[in-house]
């Protein structure tokens, strides 16, 4: 249900007329100085307060800063918002703003044909236009063909702010600055959105944080003209309005997926009574938790910045050992480098949080850019047989149930817990209803006291050891990385000790399956294609199939969040479906472990170009799987589903 | 309130696990372990608060010879295993026993950082210039030129002296002692005491491997002149007769000289546990051209890491409230729907 207009929301303007659409996908491109990603971020603020649902693709350099107006130096932000439940950040944009020549280079392919191209016609001079990369004396902005494909809107946005600024005091280059809120202002304009919340933000981070009030009365300016151009210079003949989408009364914020992260290990420590000890190198794009939980001293957070990723684990685990919450947190590459500690902690069987936010790899690969293949790598990617618990984040608010969820599954069974979850996921946003405090359940946690009944190794009915801490008399003991005996924990060489160590290392990770919920389909109940998921690509896999399933087509879907161990009725769902499609980030790697465990003919689409899936590549594949044109292939390139297998 | 409760002295004896201890016979371990059990005796330490880390080698089987908490780690990682354990609970008495290899060659990178950071946990690095456990590879601190299994022609790379290494990762506390020498249980009882990392290079001799490595600093005939005891404000004297000394020479180069004729005690370089340029240059002072010091190179009080840690959250509270779950989700990005 779409709600009616909500006119006090908006800033009044006569003309001209207003259009009310569904949703819109607008982004922000730019130099990776010109100041896209705050842009973006004030959009989204803004859109979420008036009661859109959101979701956003921020996608910026591995460079601080490129080369300025390159094509590598653009930074984008992209925003989808709706007055509906949305999941991803969108396909198309309709509506694209280009600060330079290279912005428009770089994203112009993205735009829907009849599509909203503004750009700030200021910066297609020769010299820039050079650096973008356009022949000598070739400006795309004379393109009649450019007019024809999209409603393209040339304004000078640099010299337009600098006019307006001009009384300001300020220098040239500082004026210069101001532009992104200009362009703001004039994106506010279009999209009818009201000014407000940019101008607290403003006000609040340049004039009371940082102490520059002029600064902050400088771009709230800039925003002002940006918003009245477009009000009086008539550009537009036609605004759009988005109404705020049907969402459960509540108290929301936004929150990206490394900020609920972040909050969700407060929360399990506060649950379990724990200190949390966050122990990390700094790594992008993880880096981000450990901002966050740096700033929460007065919620007892301890943050440690290790000497290297090796370190960050091996501190975390001597954190467990000693009897409080230890997390490490990185990305692929940290990840490889903690593969020995991680057995260790495995050996010793100590809770442990490891988060894994996945970027293009291998090695240092995409380091900006998101994927899914890290997959194996933590269910499997270990010396010696070294199962541990995996879990996968499906949506950056969902990364606050996952946190809490690790931990109690760490705690109760005294292992290791891998968290997965992405670079879209956690620079991606969404609008999160608060829970209430009262309703997250407590995380138990029990140390034992009695020397009489005390061994190191003893087991209850989880298979889990006593968590027996250092300060706690008559329970003094030795772990290490050597192989334990069973019970008394002591070293041993024995031949059937390892067996039985090994298989119970094992059991206890499987046991935990008892404890996570069945695996669900949704859309077509009898449907012939089931497409699995896992993940950060729920939100755009959910969507496809919704939408086919809509249209009358015999597909359903299955999103898994427990990658180690699954579901137990996950084998059975499986082979109730004709075909089975698994989109994944990488080249298959949980087809790889549904064929190997299921002995299911999985099939896969396959996206690896650093980006999330777009909902027409999985319209695309699913609907080449149920016309019957899929073809012999395990695997298919979404681009180039329709010509080309690539095994 | 906690009622003050009669606790009983230890010895000693009660600090051995009940394991029986494994090293090779003749292994310069058993007297480092000997004396490290009664050190903690005479601290008055307790075996529930004792927590004994370590990475991998021979030295670092040393926590399964102590009735305390131990965790023999993965190699290398010690010093980031104990960080944890003090970040989780500063009150903890934690000892890092590694080797040449573990704590300068494997784990150099954390041995650095551990000390620069000061946090409060004792470090004994066994120093017995080869691999052991490894049967006979040579380490970061073999001297140049060693024929090993591994370099049959000569090693052709300089050796790492572990002192300069902790005085230029700003340690404050550097010291030195030989496994079988009397001022072990010194230099122990002092790390014991000091408040911060402390860095204990013990030289030990694998009778295996690289036996008799330091002859010149144990053979009771010569070592006199071979080694050089550190005392606090006193002068730099060594010999059997104590008459021989270092003082500057005119190019304020150290230089042996004898005592008499002409030079007094007051020549000489006074030792001064505060002065890391004078640590730094005792920790260069190498036989045969010198005698090498033992005892405590340097010595500064300094806050530690986790110390300073619970301050910044203390103060954090102080000022800005106990933080619960209802202000974790408080915010002014907050917006009701």
């Amino acid at each position: 249900m779409v709600s009616g207009t909500q006119t006090q929301d908006r800033t009044p303007s006569t003309h001209p007329r207003t259009e009310e659409i569904p949703a819109a996908v607008v982004r922000f491109a730019g130099d990776s100085g010109d100041g896209m990603q705050m842009a973006g971020t004030q959009f989204t603020d803004t859109s979420a307060i008036i009661g859109n649902d959101v979701a956003t693709l921020p996608d910026y350099p591995a460079e601080i800063r490129a080369p300025a107006g390159t094509v590598p130096g653009v930074s984008g932000f992209q925003i989808n918002f709706a007055s509906t439940d949305i999941h991803t950040p969108g396909d198309e944009v309709n509506a694209l703003i280009a600060m330079n020549p290279a912005a428009l280079k770089a994203h112009l392919a993205d735009v829907q044909l009849g599509g909203i191209v503004v750009v700030n016609e200021s910066e297609f001079d020769k010299v820039n236009l050079r650096k973008a990369g356009y022949p000598e004396g070739v400006n795309p902005l004379d393109d009649p063909e450019l007019g024809r494909k999209y409603r393209l809107y040339k304004v000078p946005i640099t010299r337009l702010n600098a006019e307006s600024l001009a009384d300001s005091g300020m220098s040239a280059k500082d004026i210069g600055r101001c532009k992104n809120m200009y362009a703001l202002g004039l994106i506010y304009f279009l999209f009818d959105r009201p000014l407000d919340t940019t101008i607290q933000y403003l006000e609040d981070y340049f004039g009371k944080k940082k102490k520059m009030p002029e600064v902050a009365a400088a771009n709230v300016k800039a925003l002002k003209a940006g918003f009245y151009f477009g009000e009086t210079a008539e550009i537009f003949p036609v605004r759009y309005h988005v109404a705020r989408a049907p969402v459960a009364p509540g108290t929301y914020r936004k929150i990206t997926g490394n900020d609920a992260t972040a909050m969700g290990l407060i929360a399990a420590a506060k649950l379990s009574g724990k200190t949390l000890v966050y122990c990390t190198y700094p790594i992008t794009p993880a880096s981000d938790i450990l901002h966050y939980l740096a700033g929460m001293r007065n919620f007892g957070v301890k943050t440690f910045q290790a000497e290297d990723e090796i370190a960050a684990i091996c501190s975390a685990i001597g954190v467990s050992f000693a009897g409080q919450l230890g997390v490490t947190g990185t990305s692929g590459p940290g990840l490889a480098l903690k593969t020995e500690a991680m057995g260790l902690a495995v050996i010793t069987e100590l809770p442990l949080i490891i988060i894994d936010v996945q970027r293009g790899g291998p090695s240092t690969g995409l380091p900006t850019k998101t994927e899914q293949s890290d997959l194996l790598q933590a269910v499997v990617g270990r010396n010696g047989d070294c199962p541990l618990v995996v879990l996968a984040a499906k949506s950056p608010s969902d990364c606050f149930d996952t946190a809490i969820e690790a931990v109690r599954i760490a705690f109760k069974y005294m292992v290791p817990v891998l968290i997965l979850t992405d670079g879209y996921l956690a620079n991606g946003a969404e609008p999160w209803r608060l829970p209430d405090p009262k309703s997250l359940p407590a995380i138990p946690v029990t140390h034992p006291t009695d020397p009489a009944t005390y061994q190191p190794y003893k087991r209850d009915e989880n298979y889990a050891r006593p968590w027996a801490i250092p300060g706690t008399p008559g329970l003094e003991h030795r772990i290490g990385g050597l192989e334990k005996a069973d019970g008394t924990g002591g070293v041993s060489y024995d031949p059937e000790n390892h067996q039985k160590m090994t298989l119970l290392r094992l059991a206890k990770v499987n046991k935990v399956a008892d404890d996570i919920p069945p695996a669900e389909t949704y859309a077509g109940a009898d449907a012939e294609l089931l497409v699995v998921s896992w993940g950060g690509t729920y939100g755009s896999v959910r969507t496809a199939v919704e939408r086919l399933h809509a249209e009358g087509k015999s597909v359903a879907g299955l999103h898994l969040r427990h990658m180690n161990p699954m579901p137990t009725n996950l084998g059975t769902l499986l082979k109730k479906y004709k075909k089975i499609l698994v989109p994944e980030l990488n080249t298959g790697q949980l087809r790889y472990i549904l064929r190997s465990r299921y002995l299911v003919d999985a099939r896969g689409l396959n996206k690896i170009q650093g980006k999330p899936f777009l909902v027409e590549d999985l319209v695309g594949g699913i609907n080449l799987m149920l016309d019957g044109k899929w073809g012999e292939a395990e695997s298919l390139n979404p681009t180039q589903h329709q010509i080309k297998a690539f095994k | 309130m906690a009622t003050e409760v009669q606790v009983p002295v230890l010895s000693a004896k009660d600090f051995a696990s009940d394991q029986d201890v494994r090293w090779c016979p003749g292994c310069g371990d058993y007297a480092i372990l000997n004396q490290v059990r009664r050190v903690l005796a005479a601290a008055g330490a307790t075996r529930e608060k004792t927590v004994f880390v370590s990475g991998i080698g021979c030295s670092s089987r040393f926590p399964y010879y102590m009735s305390t908490y131990g965790f023999h780690s993965i190699h290398g990682r010690a010093p980031a295993i104990a960080t944890g354990i003090k970040l989780a609970n500063p009150d903890l008495n934690v000892w890092i026993v590694t080797g040449d290899g573990d704590g300068l060659s494997i784990g150099g990178n954390h041995l650095l950082h551990t000390l620069r950071r000061n946090v409060n946990v004792k470090i004994l690095l066994f120093n017995n210039r080869i691999y052991g456990l490894t049967k006979g590879q040579y380490s970061p601190t073999s001297e140049e030129g060693k024929k090993t299994k591994s370099s049959p022609f000569g090693t052709i790379e300089l050796p790492v002296t572990p002192l300069s290494i902790a005085l230029a990762a700003e340690a404050s506390f550097v010291a030195r002692a030989v496994d079988v020498d009397k001022n072990l249980g010194d230099v122990l009882q002092a790390a014991a005491e000091h408040k911060g990392s402390a860095f204990v290079e013990i030289y030990q001799d694998c009778n295996i491997f690289n036996h008799l490595a330091y002859q010149y600093a144990t053979d009771k005939a010569a070592k006199e002149d071979h080694i050089l005891y550190l005392e606090h404000g006193k002068p730099l004297v060594f010999g059997k007769n104590r008459d021989k000394g270092i003082r500057f020479d005119g190019a304020h180069k150290p230089q042996v000289v004898e005592l008499g004729k002409g030079i007094k005690e007051d020549d000489l370089i006074f030792h001064d546990e505060a002065d890391e340029n004078l640590a730094f240059l005792l920790s260069r002072l190498s036989y045969p051209q010198f005698p090498e010091p033992l005892g405590v190179f340097y010595r500064v009080r300094d806050d530690c890491y986790e110390d300073l840690l619970e301050g910044q959250i203390k103060s954090a509270v102080a000022a800005r409230g106990q933080g619960g779950l209802a202000e974790l989700f408080e915010s002014s990005d907050n917006y009701k729907v």
